[in-house]
């Protein structure tokens, strides 16, 4: 009776190594998402001769990292159900304080990356904390994140960019080319390393499995005998982590750290992980939806921009991007029960 | 020395503000045994079992584990002494596959971090192949039937080496067939070294797995006795402190009345194949059939909540067309879902703000703003004629018993004024004495010309008051017989008939079919 359910038949169709994320039908959103994504580069290829060159992939690879970081580290949290609104203004207030350690401080850059990496892991111990021991609802929680770092970023720096002018290493971190001569930036590799550390944590690791166990119902992961508390704390630090990666990823590319910048990202973040197929409502979602999600966003803002649309428009089309995109997906699942 | 006893309990209270829960309980399971734990809702089993498992802390009393004593302190705990419990409510992650939910907390590890799937798979595997239970580890446990993700409950806590298993109300959802499935796991399980507490509602099954009865009433202990001497009404006795009525025959039955509501050739996407059946004014029509034969999807596609891809439906004489379930109530089509916590009530309003929902636009409201004087009249008189026992009409629903919350239901429905009422599984998680008062209700509204669907997966509640059954099997109508037809062995014969036998297996999704009814 079970050997013909159609379940077993896309749970035999994964790999052995099969993980919560990696069903027939996430899978598919994956191959909607990356399908939109041949989509739409096939599209901006025809309407424009650069779109397709190396440099301008190479571009949009570029322009994908700060956005892509974010939305890695914000994955892991929506899938437990929970949100992180305090990643676009941490994001500064970590570039800021990359600027403070190296720039003011004079603290050799390796270890002011470090530090500064370290500061968005404490922004989010902080959302962890105030999420798992104090109860509070994680949009109220990071929402006031969010106001405390806009506002601590302009304190400490003044309300000024602080500039990366005399530390070369710290900007070659972005637009350094690892090969010599061949432009292929490190920042994309920083993007491709953190992806493949997300992607690890996620599918073969406990962290991972108890990430999509919280989200998947929270009352049963805590009688299992989980310390649900301290897991949540964990996974808003790690995005806190990202976040921070991502403050130095975006300082190092414009040279400066700009305090009054980063408001607006966490909702790219956000949406590049909903049109990745993560549910907002907790329990699904992958790395690899995510990166296509953030991809598309770029090469949305990138084809746009090369089809000379003023930009004021292209934060239209991609709300109807996330609309269309999301509406898919509920219609599939609706099609496939009914 | 108690030695020959696998757990005694001892003068155990508990209180929570506001109410003693447990006062001076004591309970003994003897080595070997399957010790049914029974009582009203409310009369305190949960919490008991809430105590032993370190999930609450005990205000007094004593515990002991084959002669040792012992102080539950955590889940965890209670589990590493070989005490494990099944929950009423189901303790999984939807999201995760069968295999992860089982070894959730203990998955095997590459450096304390690092999972190693392909072994968790195996011992998940070995584990269902030594329980004989038909499941596959990969499965995720969302696309799983009710009582397949049972069975995923089962093998997580005998995956603990239990010798000490507790089950709150395991077939609460279960049809008869999945009860002798569960039942057959439990003789498995029980061994000279193990013991079995198992709580449940249905007096029927007792006979069949348990060898003593305890009963507690109030938080009290009332007593034990031995299920062969002992009879049920007496058990029920003992539960609600007074005899009940059991052995009950539908009233009414009647073959004359006219016919209110016809379907032919109901089809859906998904299951439903050419389903036609009559409905008559007055008459109370049972649907019987094993989970996932197609019950309730009929009641969704009748009301609209499902995509109906064939069927004509004609009420009071005239084809109808019924898009959602807006639709169904305005023809005076009332759906009582099985899960009215999810989708029969808003829990956090009040008794009045439920009863007048459904008819909110049309019965009370003038020039658009809400009429809470005519909505508080009505609330008034539906807690009257339904008896629904609540300290107010401003009370909120999620302070009521589960009975008096399914009369609310009905009072919506009622008020919406409704003459075809589908109940699917009335008196689901509904205890022994406010059932037969569902019962006598849906009795009187039989009486007074309302058509009643009625949906359970409890065959005896079926028998009892149905004026004719129809039997479900894989999505199709495998028989229809008059309420004198019908007994426990020709509904089953019924229900366990075979379409296509290589027809794959229905998976519902719950989570679509709540969207659907929103």
């Amino acid at each position: 009776m079970t050997t013909d359910t159609p379940t077993q038949t896309s749970a035999d169709a994964a790999p052995a190594t099969a993980v919560a994320s990696a069903t027939l039908r996430d899978r598919l959103q994956q191959l909607l998402a990356f399908a939109s994504l041949i989509v739409i580069a096939i599209f901006f290829s025809v309407a424009s001769s650069t779109f397709l060159t190396y440099g301008n992939i190479v571009n949009v690879l570029f322009s994908t990292v700060v956005i892509g970081l974010l939305a890695l580290g914000t994955t892991f949290v929506i899938i437990t159900g929970g949100i992180d609104l305090s990643i676009g203004t941490g994001m500064a207030l970590c570039a800021v304080m990359s600027g403070q350690f190296i720039v003011n401080w004079g603290i050799p850059w390796p270890v002011g990356v470090l530090l500064a990496v370290l500061f968005g892991g404490l922004l989010g111990f902080v959302n962890g904390f105030n999420v798992a021991k104090l109860g509070l609802p994680p949009f109220i929680a990071t929402l006031a994140t969010m106001l405390v770092a806009q506002g601590l970023a302009l304190v400490v720096s003044h309300s000024a960019p602080i500039y990366f002018n005399d530390s070369p290493g710290y900007l070659k971190l972005s637009t350094g080319n690892l090969i010599p001569g061949v432009n292929f930036p490190s920042a994309v590799i920083v993007l491709i390393v953190a992806t493949a550390i997300a992607g690890v944590l996620i599918s073969r690791t406990i962290l991972g499995r108890y990430t999509f166990a919280i989200g998947s119902n929270e009352e049963a992961t805590a009688l299992s005998g989980i310390n649900v508390a301290k897991w949540k704390i964990v996974i808003y630090t790690l995005a806190g982590l990202f976040t921070g990666l991502a403050g130095v990823m975006i300082s190092a590319r414009l040279g400066s750290a700009q305090p009054a910048t980063g408001a607006g990202y966490e909702l790219q973040a956000i949406a590049a992980v909903v049109i990745g197929g993560t549910s907002l409502a907790g329990g699904k979602g992958s790395i690899v939806g995510t990166v296509i999600g953030a991809l598309i966003i770029s090469v949305l803002n990138n084809g746009l921009q090369l089809m000379s649309i003023p930009q004021e428009w292209q934060n239209v089309i991609l709300g109807v991007v996330i609309l269309i995109a999301v509406y898919a997906d509920m219609a599939r699942k609706r099609a496939s029960t009914t | 020395m108690t030695g020959s006893l696998l757990l005694e309990l001892e003068g155990i209270s508990k209180g929570f503000p506001g109410v003693q829960a447990l006062t001076d309980v004591r309970l003994d399971l003897r080595h070997g045994e399957v010790l049914a734990l029974v009582g009203e809702n409310g009369a305190g089993k949960s919490t008991l079992m809430k105590l032993l498992s370190g999930i609450h802390k005990a205000d007094a009393g004593h515990f002991r584990l084959d002669g040792a004593p012992f102080t539950p302190e955590s889940p965890r705990h209670a589990e590493s002494l070989g005490i494990s419990i099944i929950h009423q409510e189901f303790n999984l992650m939807p999201d995760l596959t069968a295999a992860q939910n089982i070894f959730i907390g203990r998955e095997p590890r590459t450096g304390g971090f690092f999972t190693r799937d392909p072994e968790l798979n195996r011992a998940a595997a070995d584990l269902l192949d030594r329980l004989g239970l038909p499941l596959d580890p990969k499965a995720l446990v969302g696309s799983l039937t009710v009582a397949k993700q049972q069975m995923v409950e089962i093998a997580k806590a005998l995956s603990h080496d239990a010798k000490l298993l507790v089950m709150d109300e395991p077939t609460a959802a279960l049809n008869d067939a999945e009860v002798e499935v569960l039942h057959g796991l439990i003789r498995r399980f029980v061994s000279p070294t193990t013991g079995v507490i198992y709580i449940s509602h249905r007096m029927d099954e007792l006979k069949a797995i348990a060898q003593r009865i305890t009963v507690l009433r109030d938080g009290s202990y009332v007593g034990t006795v031995d299920t062969a001497e002992a009879s049920m009404p007496e058990v029920i006795a003992m539960m609600v402190g007074r005899t009940i009525q059991t052995q009950a025959r539908p009233e009414n039955v009647r073959d004359d009345r006219e016919t209110l509501l016809s379907v032919r050739g109901l089809a859906t996407k998904a299951l439903l194949r050419d389903v036609s059946f009559d409905l008559r004014r007055g008459e109370i029509l049972g649907f019987a059939g094993l989970m996932g034969a197609g019950r309730t999807e009929v009641a969704r596609a009748l009301v609209g909540a499902d995509v109906v891809t064939a069927g004509t439906i004609v009420l009071r004489g005239q084809e109808v067309s019924i898009p959602n379930p807006a639709k169904a109530a305005e023809l005076g089509i009332g759906y009582l879902s099985e899960d009215r916590k999810q989708l029969g009530l808003m829990l956090e309003q009040s008794v009045q703000t439920n009863i007048a929902l459904s008819s909110l636009g049309d019965r009370f409201s003038r020039r658009g703003f809400v009429d809470d004087k005519a909505i508080a009249t009505r609330a008034t008189e539906s807690v009257k004629a339904l008896g629904i026992k609540t300290p107010s009409i401003r009370q909120e629903v999620r302070n009521l018993s589960g009975g008096n919350q399914q009369k609310v239901v009905i009072a919506k429905w009622l008020t919406k004024d409704c003459d075809v009422l589908i109940f699917d599984e009335p008196t689901r998680g509904i205890d022994v004495g406010a059932k037969e008062e569902i019962y006598r209700l849906l009795n009187d509204l039989a009486a007074q010309g309302k058509s009643i669907i009625m949906i359970s997966s409890e065959l005896p509640e079926v028998l009892r008051m149905a004026h004719r059954v129809l039997v479900m099997s894989e999505g199709r109508i495998t028989g229809e017989l008059s309420h004198a037809e019908a007994t426990q062995e020709s509904v089953m014969h019924l229900a366990t008939l075979r379409t296509g036998s290589d027809t794959a297996f229905p998976v519902p999704d719950p989570t679509a079919d709540k969207a659907g009814l929103a």
